[in-house]
């Protein structure tokens, strides 16, 4: 391996230097070996804006790594608006509602409530609570279809089975874990000096998490949003479960769509709400670019 | 820490487990609980309703005894074994790339990851395009002009485990290597330094000094790929739907099925309570390495 040696010879070099030679043999193999793995990784996107934007008599003719001849929008808005789910064919349009509706307070309540629990696990240790934590956070590693039905029997006994209630109540559960770690670290991670010097003042639990805590650890809520909007937004299982088919997240409706087998397939209206689907998360990933590497990481740190 | 308040030790600290009542509830309650009761329940003959009427084992006896079951559990084995190894190799190797001080560092990563966002569901059905031998990859092939071409995995019940594998390793590699990128990111500059002036060659500064330095990363690597393999589902139900026949169920849909769609709860108990055993025999060496050996964790 000759370009090994020069290899490590150029890692020595202070960072942000020009190798000498832009198109040396080394640069020429890694970059070409880079460039061919991003297309790899870019194909299905690919193939989907393209086929999604045929129409189904290109696509029975042609392959799918072709490029349109002729662009049709017909596909997407098919898929927002007349797609059918089985019983209903009203498209992705009511999926999408409906997980908007499921999002946003799910959002809202599990990070309220887990990072006032990373406070004070932080802050305000008291008797017992490491031990809790610490089923906590083995319980995210339970499969869920061991806690599937126990949960099912809760809702159904608060009333709440089938309703968006229930959904955003499960969804703040099974965030717990992995949201308490997030925020528990952050807030220890905050100089106990300070804490100490508000308590001095007599600030109690709230006005120092409202005054002092919240306003120094909004990167991390922000870290904590990127993580649910996505978990929450592809979430399937939980979906279909503990919903009824009128209030089915997008993922079950785009699932149902495709996957029912009535009809011809249209492939180019099954991709076109393929991509809709993903459009929130991937929106979210390209908008928070390295707070969301920052945000999977978490689930990586230990306790 | 907060002392104040003395008379009563359980009034002490009150807002404190105030904001603690919903974790206590959800480690409590709905996780030792659930887990504990779903466990009780699978040595119960419950089909529509949950009932106490106990067959001991019988509900085991009967999962093993399950073709469904068995053609599961072999293809989460295949599944989970490949996509380790995959994933970590090529996780590794990606990381190891974007770690030669290259241009558009930011580019390439986001384009490795941005599968990582997209839900298993979308993931599947993109795959499933792809892999359709009429229109995909192998119609491609074969318009080339190699006729004979053969590539449908998800046709095939011999390999359709793999048709799974390659979405699932499309969409999760990013997030390995990112965890390597990180765990590369904290060796010392020295030791490159170090094995450059020794003359040691790339490779095997990698092979030998950076990986076995890297070890915790890899377990936290492992242990988290392993988790997800168990729970693997929503891929599966996407991309095969468990198909063709009953060639790529796996546990999880197993479980599904049969407490949602079969009215044979005892069967999903039991079966469910198999895929907690699992995981524990992942967890509980990990979990003693990791925090057994030295205290806090």
């Amino acid at each position: 391996m000759a370009d090994a040696t020069l290899n490590v010879g150029q890692l020595g070099e202070p960072s942000g230097t020009k190798p000498k030679r832009t198109f040396s043999r080394r640069n020429i193999i890694l970059y070409g070996t880079l460039i061919v793995i991003a297309m790899y990784y870019l194909l299905p996107l690919y193939v989907m804006v393209v086929t999604s934007l045929k129409g189904m008599p290109e696509i029975r003719l042609g392959n799918i790594f072709a490029p349109p001849v002729e662009i049709t929008f017909e596909p997407w808005a098919k898929a927002w608006a007349t797609a059918c789910t089985g019983l209903n064919c009203d498209g992705l349009s009511r999926g999408f509602w409906n997980s908007v509706q499921i999002t946003i307070p799910s959002v809202i309540i599990s990070i309220a409530i887990a990072s006032v629990n990373g406070y004070a696990l932080a802050n305000w240790r008291f008797k017992g609570a490491d031990v809790f934590f610490t089923i906590l956070i083995f319980g995210a590693f339970i499969p869920y279809q061991v806690m599937l039905y126990p949960m099912v029997i809760l809702l159904r006994e608060m009333g709440i089975y089938g309703t968006l209630t229930g959904l955003v109540i499960v969804h703040t559960i099974f965030g717990m874990p992995i949201l308490t770690l997030l925020f528990r670290n952050y807030f220890t991670s905050i100089p106990e000096e300070l804490f100490k010097a508000a308590r001095v003042d007599g600030a109690g639990f709230w006005s120092i998490y409202l005054k002092i805590m919240l306003p120094m650890s909004l990167p991390i809520f922000v870290v904590a949003m990127i993580l649910q909007i996505t978990g929450i937004w592809n979430d399937f299982l939980f979906g279909v479960v503990y919903t009824k088919p009128d209030i089915y997240p997008m993922t079950v409706q785009l699932n149902n769509i495709v996957n029912s087998v009535q009809g011809v397939k249209e492939y180019n209206v099954n991709m076109a709400a393929t991509i809709l689907t993903g459009l929130v998360p991937l929106t979210v990933y390209f908008i928070s670019g390295k707070l969301f590497v920052r945000g999977i990481a978490a689930g990586a740190v230990k306790g | 820490m907060a002392t104040i308040g003395k008379p009563n030790s359980l009034f002490r600290n009150m807002s404190a487990k105030i904001a603690a009542i919903p974790m206590i509830f959800t480690a409590l309650v709905v996780f030792v609980g659930g887990t504990l009761w779903t466990v009780t329940y699978s040595f119960t003959n419950s089909k529509l309703l949950p009932r106490e009427k106990w067959v001991g084992f019988d509900q085991y006896e009967r999962l093993w005894g399950t073709n469904r079951w068995n053609v599961a559990i072999e293809n989460i084995l295949i599944y989970g074994f490949f996509s380790l190894i995959f994933s970590l190799v090529i996780g590794f190797v990606l990381a190891a790339l974007l770690d030669q001080k290259i241009r558009f560092e930011d580019a390439f990563r986001t384009i490795l990851l941005y599968p990582f966002a997209l839900s298993f569901i979308v993931t599947g059905l993109v795959w499933q395009w792809i892999l359709n031998p009429e229109f995909g990859i192998q119609s491609m092939v074969r318009g080339l002009g190699w006729e004979s071409f053969t590539f449908d995995p998800l046709y095939n019940p011999e390999i359709v485990v793999y048709g799974l594998l390659i979405a699932g390793l499309w969409q999760g590699t990013g997030f390995v290597m990112c965890l390597m990128l990180a765990g590369l990111r904290g060796i010392d500059e020295d030791i490159w330094k170090a094995a450059r002036v020794d003359g040691i060659p790339m490779w095997k500064t990698y092979l030998f000094i950076i990986i076995p330095m890297m070890r915790p990363v890899f377990i936290t690597t492992l242990v988290i790929i392993a988790a997800g393999i168990v729970k693997l589902y929503d891929l599966v139900v996407a991309q095969t739907s468990g198909g063709p026949g009953i060639a790529s169920e796996v546990p999880a849909k197993y479980v599904y099925d049969y407490m949602f769609q079969g009215q044979n709860l005892g069967q999903g108990f039991a079966a469910s309570t198999m895929m907690l055993v699992s995981v524990l025999i992942v967890l509980i060496p990990w979990a003693y390495l990791e925090f057994g050996g030295r205290k806090n964790g």
